[in-house]
């Protein structure tokens, strides 16, 4: 019993970020109509922006530490983090501390620009291309992204810490009345599933209850007649790109203490969140929410011993054997609209 | 009837092509050569002698193979008589003066392997084929070393492996032509059982996480093997994809099995996520039978701590050198400070183990040919094979004969709790005497294969 509450923990948590993930696909490719594979990458940046801020916060200068020597026999170097004269030691380590949630600041503007940037800059023109340019183009994009990042941080994973209250596990056995520590569940995991949670409810109200949302989703729907009514659809298009783009990113910034952020992880996502979002149904919003859950619970089960005895290797396919059947007995996916992918 | 498209001119282009295409061999034989030796591939004329160096510059052990080059970018540095010398004071053989390889000015190309044995084979053979390399180094992979290693057997190059740990590469894919510096996985087991023993206990049960490649199955095989001979208990084994990212479902089960210790046989990004993970899950606070909980993990290296962060403090493993080895076990390691004085002040920062092996392989072999007197790559493996030698880092070691694999002591290093710096992470524990990780020849982790006898090419 234990197992299965565990794995089915896990699923919610890898689900949580393929669903953000692909909610952001889906986002785009629902009002653009364009295939972006660049959006891995725009979680890697996310990722990138909690590095980024740790390094920011722990920018230093040196000073000569004479009764202690370097590992070439010299007087030590010792960087003292600015924060410290700023704010006292003890403050600026907690600030430093919390740097992964503060990120979450700095890139909320900082993936909106870049959002706003690649559809206006270079996505745009591909509009009336095939997808199969699409494609390309944007998978060429998030190549050149990964280099850039790689440039500046390197290819070793970098860490980046949960804050330290948040850094402990969660007694869900002795929540659930068994014996305690036979359940327990790292609290920044289950942080993790509530802020996707959160973002992805944030994400269908915004799109429900406002006016700017009830004019996308009416473009989303017929952008012709929406453009004859005299409303600027595509502007408001391009807005709701910075806003996936927002969405990946924010999934990377609080993904980052779950794994050390690398310039390829986004690469790690983006096949799993395409067929999320073909499993869930090309365009549907809740389709992919629901396929990112299902999928992540189905990978975690997959993986245990007593699944892999029987199928050996089922844990590597899972994922896209379930995609195969769905598409050969639903091919418009679990929540598509009828007709689509049914020609 | 039958159609024919020969015309004159498709003739003369066919024809210039194929005499293009035979007389590529004649580039490995045609030159002059001063020692008077012929028939081997790529011998050097009497200017200089290029050297290839097979790194991953691109892919997750791009920071790695970086390191490796600028080993061997000082390694050449003082083959010509340039900077320091380094490790040329300390070694035991006095056969390299700094000028050069048998009186031959050493330049270099460099090649990526991508960490993916296709493009690292592609890589080494145009360095083979166009640069002229003699001797090909480096690599961050045991899939790549096996690779190449087999392509340099075949084109009549010396292969000096960069950081390769799977037994296979002096095992069951061994080569003649191949010789390894770095240990290898047994001597991991071998090395770190008594450490684990001592430290945690012979009654111990074990739950293992290995990578699904050759190298995980070899590095799983030795530590179980190691750690059962002396009375630990393995309690399951399970194959971890090697794309893996998110370990969650894997380390979630591992405290119900009624394991108290897990082995993490991963390495690079595998291992520190894998890591990140299970100490996520609270692992390490935990109490299984009634002993506290502890991870293993049998090799990474000081990147692989970098990226892991807090999380590998007080974790086990083992290491082929580590640059702090001279000024805390003296000067048996004799080598280590010359060459940790050279990088350092060179690069600002002290030397990765992968970047020690690389550098020791270049001189290791440039020594071999001055032994030698001659480039001729069955004369390099004459010299090199049984050759005893110190002064490079590791104490005395020996390149065995049979397998062309290094012996010499092994590092069990802990993981510190609190770095003073980025480049502090380990602390060695223990040192373990060559003679403990010493197996024979024909001893079953090592089945299979044949060393072959070596290929001049041409």
């Amino acid at each position: 019993m234990d197992a299965i509450i565990l794995q089915t923990l896990n699923g919610l948590d890898k689900g949580s970020a393929y669903a953000l993930i692909a909610l952001g696909l889906t986002l785009i490719f629902g009002t653009l109509g364009v295939v972006n594979f660049a959006h891995g990458a725009l979680f890697m940046i996310g990722a990138f922006c909690a590095v980024t801020l740790q390094k920011i916060l722990t920018l230093s200068h040196t000073v000569i530490d004479e009764t202690r020597t370097d590992f070439l026999g010299n007087p030590m170097k010792v960087d003292v983090p600015y924060i410290y004269e700023w704010f006292g030691e003890s403050t600026g380590n907690a600030i430093i501390d919390w740097s992964v949630p503060l990120a979450i600041i700095l890139a909320i503007p900082v993936m909106i620009v870049l959002g706003v940037v690649m559809e206006r800059g270079l996505i745009k023109h591909f509009y009336k291309r095939p997808h199969a340019d699409q494609i390309l183009v944007t998978f060429g994009l998030a190549i050149v992204l990964q280099e850039i990042v790689k440039y500046f941080y390197g290819a070793n994973p970098i860490p980046a810490p949960a804050p330290d209250a948040l850094d402990g596990v969660f007694d869900f056995g002795a929540m659930l009345g068994f014996d305690a520590n036979t359940i327990t569940y790292p609290l920044w995991r289950l942080v993790y599933f509530l802020f996707s949670a959160v973002i992805i409810c944030a994400v269908f109200a915004f799109l429900q209850f406002t006016t700017f949302g009830m004019v996308v989703r009416a473009g989303m729907a017929d952008r012709e007649t929406v453009g004859l009514l005299g409303i600027n659809i595509d502007k408001r298009f391009t807005i709701m790109f910075g806003i996936a783009a927002a969405v990946a990113g924010l999934a990377g910034v609080m993904y980052a203490p779950i794994n050390s952020p690398n310039y390829h992880m986004g690469m790690d996502f983006l096949v799993i969140s395409f067929v999320v979002v073909v499993v869930g149904g090309m365009g549907s919003l809740p389709g992919a929410v629901l396929a990112g859950f299902v999928l992540g619970i189905l990978e975690a089960f997959a993986s245990m011993t007593v699944v892999t005895d029987f199928f050996p290797g089922i844990n590597n396919i899972v994922i896209y054997l379930v995609a195969v059947l769905i598409l050969l007995t639903r091919p418009r996916g679990l929540l598509g609209r009828k007709g689509v992918m049914e020609d | 009837m039958t159609k024919t498209n020969f015309t004159r001119r498709g003739v003369m282009k066919t024809g210039a092509a194929t005499g293009a295409g035979l007389a590529v061999p004649t580039l490995f034989t045609g030159a002059a050569w001063s020692d008077g030796h012929t028939g081997f591939t790529n011998a050097p004329g009497e200017g200089s002698v290029t050297l290839g160096f097979n790194v991953p510059q691109t892919g997750p052990y791009a920071d790695e193979g970086a390191d490796e080059l600028r080993a061997f970018e000082l390694a050449v540095e003082h083959l010509n008589g340039e900077g320091d010398g380094g490790m040329l004071s300390t070694f035991s053989s006095k056969t390299l003066d700094g000028t050069g390889i048998l009186g031959r000015r050493v330049e270099y190309v460099t090649g990526d392997t991508q960490t993916k044995p296709d493009a690292a084979r592609a890589a080494a053979k145009s360095m083979i084929e166009k640069d002229g390399a003699v001797m090909i180094s480096g690599g961050s992979s045991s899939g790549v070393a096996v690779a190449v290693q087999a392509l340099c057997q075949e084109a009549g190059i010396i292969f000096m492996a960069g950081l390769t740990h799977s037994n296979d590469t002096t095992g069951k894919d061994k080569k003649a032509n191949g010789f390894r510096h770095f240990f290898n996985s047994y001597m991991s087991g071998a090395a770190l059982a008594p450490i684990l023993a001592a430290q945690y206990g012979a009654d111990r049960k074990a739950y293992h996480l290995t990578a699904d490649y050759n190298w995980g199955y070899t590095t799983e095989e030795a530590i179980r093997t190691s750690t059962e001979a002396l009375g630990w208990e393995t309690v399951a084994a399970v194959k971890t994809p090697l794309t893996q990212t998110d370990f969650s479902s894997y380390i979630a089960p591992v405290l119900s099995s009624g394991a108290d210790v897990l082995v993490l046989n991963h390495y690079g990004g595998n291992m520190v996520n894998s890591l990140t993970n299970a100490v996520q899950f609270g692992l390490r606070a935990q109490q299984a039978n009634g002993k506290q909980f502890e991870i293993v993990v049998p090799l990474y290296s000081e990147l692989m701590a970098r990226g892991a962060g807090a999380n590998i403090g007080g974790i086990l493993g083992s290491q082929n050198w580590d640059w702090k080895l001279e000024n805390q076990l003296g000067a048996r390691y004799s080598g280590t400070n010359a060459f940790v004085q050279s990088f350092g002040t060179k690069f600002g920062f002290p030397p990765s183990q992968a970047a020690h092996t690389c550098y020791v392989q270049t001189l290791l072999y440039a020594d071999a040919v001055a032994r030698a007197g001659s480039f001729n790559p069955c004369a390099v493996v004459e010299a090199l094979e049984g050759f005893e030698f110190d002064g490079m880092g590791n104490g005395p070691t020996l390149y065995r004969a049979d397998d062309h694999q290094c012996f010499k002591d092994v590092l069990v290093v802990r993981g510190k709790e609190n770095p003073e710096n980025e480049f502090d992470l380990v602390e060695i524990v223990e040192v373990t005497p060559v003679e403990q990780v010493t197996y024979a020849p024909d001893h079953p982790q090592f089945a299979g294969g044949a060393l072959g006898t070596c290929n001049p090419g041409a």
